[in-house]
């Protein structure tokens, strides 16, 4: 067994509230292996994107605790709304955190440039994010969070603002980027489909507040091809999820 | 010209080039009116002197040395009020974004000090610091700080959260946060903010020398006025205008510059 690269402790979060307080997520626990691909699914309101953002330092947990193999990790980010910079074109808002880490700029363009092909990007360099399709907009967004090599990727609902035909083409793209580049993914969604077609785990949360109720293993062969949800096996998880769910 | 209250959001962005248009044909329309109306109403020059009256006054400044002599004087008043003005409201305005708690420490004093008209204690300025170029330069930086302030809280507030928690994930500085978002961020409505403050700065230099000095195009106006040369009187006023449309045209240079990855200022 090799030893995860994330444990997370008996999380629980409190917000103030207008009426008393609101209690967003209670000890929630799980680890994360290196290279493996976990879904976060609960409904709206379950404290998904919260759980991301402990996790990724923007919000301090009222009790518990995680820890991240080797230290304070490097993370990417990918969040619903793509996010970019409107002020810097798409090649300039990718090497976001290569500017940040002090890069200079000629190394940070010969590194972009791998990922530019990879999330097939070859032409809109240059161009400002408003004259970027939605799509578009998410593919600069993840070789965004790619470029500065992360340890662990944290999605939230990357995919939420895209219409169906796209969403289901990013999944294939995530998948292949996922495989190549090696990486540990902890990923937000609330589509039981999405999860099945991405995920080795998913980690259904409980309605407020979070919980989590089920910790699945997906053993479906990958590649996993669209035509894999109408077998038995892919009902027979999806089923469970949904049960889960409530 | 932007006379809006800027009192929040973005101040609306017109195309340039037909507000350019526009002012140039009422500009026409109303120097022909003018040449009709002293012309045909039989008033003393002393009243209304002719175009080519003011025209012949302004050749004579202009080749004498005293008008380049008076507008570098409230050029450069108005410029270094218009500096020190933008640079004390960006500070404060930053500091005022940033914490709730110094908003409300100096927000009631900010409030008060909108309520003093800047033409009523500019004598008192004149009287505490001299008729010297310093008090004019306070008088416009006061009169640009408040449009300049507003405009800096509400484009620094503006600032999207999941921009913040993208710099924060990539662990950036807080001066990174401040160069790369902030500023970029802001810098529309900052601009703004700086149009209104330019003209106004034109009025405040010519409010302070109006009121005590011995130089610059105020101080031209009443000599024109004291020595019955209403001439002289139109060319500084028109001088005037000259200075306050180019100020005006450098902050729309400015925008279309540094804004250019808003669709607005595409051609
Ligand atoms: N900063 C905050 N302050 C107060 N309440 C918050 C804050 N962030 C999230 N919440 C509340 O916590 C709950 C979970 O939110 P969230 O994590 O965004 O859920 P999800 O992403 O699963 O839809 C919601 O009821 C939300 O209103
Ligand atoms: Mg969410």
């Amino acid at each position: 067994m090799t030893d995860p690269i994330l444990i997370v402790h008996d999380i629980s979060i409190t917000f103030p509230d207008r009426n008393g307080s609101l209690d967003a997520l209670d000890t929630v626990s799980f680890t994360v292996l290196p290279r493996e691909f976990v879904c976060v699914l609960g409904p709206s309101g379950s404290g998904k994107s919260t759980l991301l953002r402990i996790l990724a330092g923007l919000l301090e947990p009222t009790s518990g605790s995680f820890s991240f193999a080797g230290g304070r990790p490097k993370i990417g980010m990918v969040f619903q709304q793509s996010n970019l910079m409107p002020w810097r074109t798409a090649l300039e808002n990718i090497t976001l955190p290569l500017e940040l880490q002090g890069v200079q700029a000629d190394e940070a363009h010969a590194r972009s440039q791998e990922l530019i092909d990879l999330v097939g990007l070859q032409g809109f360099e240059s161009s400002w994010p408003r004259d970027l399709s939605g799509g578009m907009a998410q593919r600069v967004a993840i070789a965004r969070a790619l470029i500065h090599d992360p340890d662990i990727l944290l999605l939230d609902e990357p995919f939420g603002s895209l219409d169906a035909l796209t969403r289901e083409h990013m999944w294939t793209e995530l998948s292949h980027i996922w495989q190549r580049r090696q990486k540990t993914v902890l990923m937000v969604t609330h589509s039981i489909g999405e999860s099945l077609i991405l995920a080795d785990r998913v980690l259904v949360l409980t309605q407020r507040p979070g919980k989590i109720k089920l910790d699945l293993e997906v053993d479906l062969p990958r590649p996993r091809a669209d035509e894999m949800r109408y077998t038995a096996h892919f009902g027979e998880l999806a089923r469970r999820l949904k049960e889960a769910i409530g | 010209m932007d006379w809006k209250l800027p009192l929040r959001g973005k101040p609306p962005r017109t195309s340039r080039r037909s507000l350019h248009w526009t002012a140039f044909a009422s500009l026409a329309a109303a120097l022909l009116g003018w040449w009709l109306v002293s012309r045909f109403a039989g008033l003393p020059a002393f009243i209304l002197p002719a175009p080519e009256q003011v025209a012949v006054r302004f050749w004579k400044a202009l080749t004498d040395g005293s008008l380049l002599v008076h507008t570098a004087a409230t050029l450069t008043e108005v410029l270094l009020g218009l500096l020190a003005g933008t640079i004390a409201a960006v500070t404060l305005g930053y500091a005022i974004a940033k914490s709730r708690l110094f908003e409300q420490l100096v927000s009631p004093y900010l409030v008060a000090t909108q309520a003093i008209p800047i033409v009523a204690i500019a004598p008192l300025l004149v009287i505490w610091f001299g008729p010297g170029i310093f008090s004019k330069v306070l008088i416009c930086a006061l009169i640009v700080f408040f449009p300049v302030l507003v405009n800096t809280v509400v484009g620094v507030r503006a600032v999207p959260r999941p921009f913040h928690d993208l710099m924060h994930s990539l662990r950036a500085t807080r001066g990174q946060i401040i160069r790369m978002l902030e500023v970029p961020a802001a810098l529309p409505v900052l601009l703004g903010g700086l149009r209104v403050g330019a003209t106004l700065s034109v009025i405040g230099a010519v409010v302070g020398e109006l009121v005590g000095s011995d130089h610059g195009l105020g101080f031209l106006v009443n000599v024109g006025r004291g020595q019955y040369d209403t001439a002289l009187v139109f060319v500084a006023v028109f001088t005037l205008i000259a200075l306050a449309l180019a100020l005006y045209g450098l902050v729309s240079f400015l925008e279309r510059k540094l804004l250019i990855w808003q669709e607005a200022f595409e051609r």
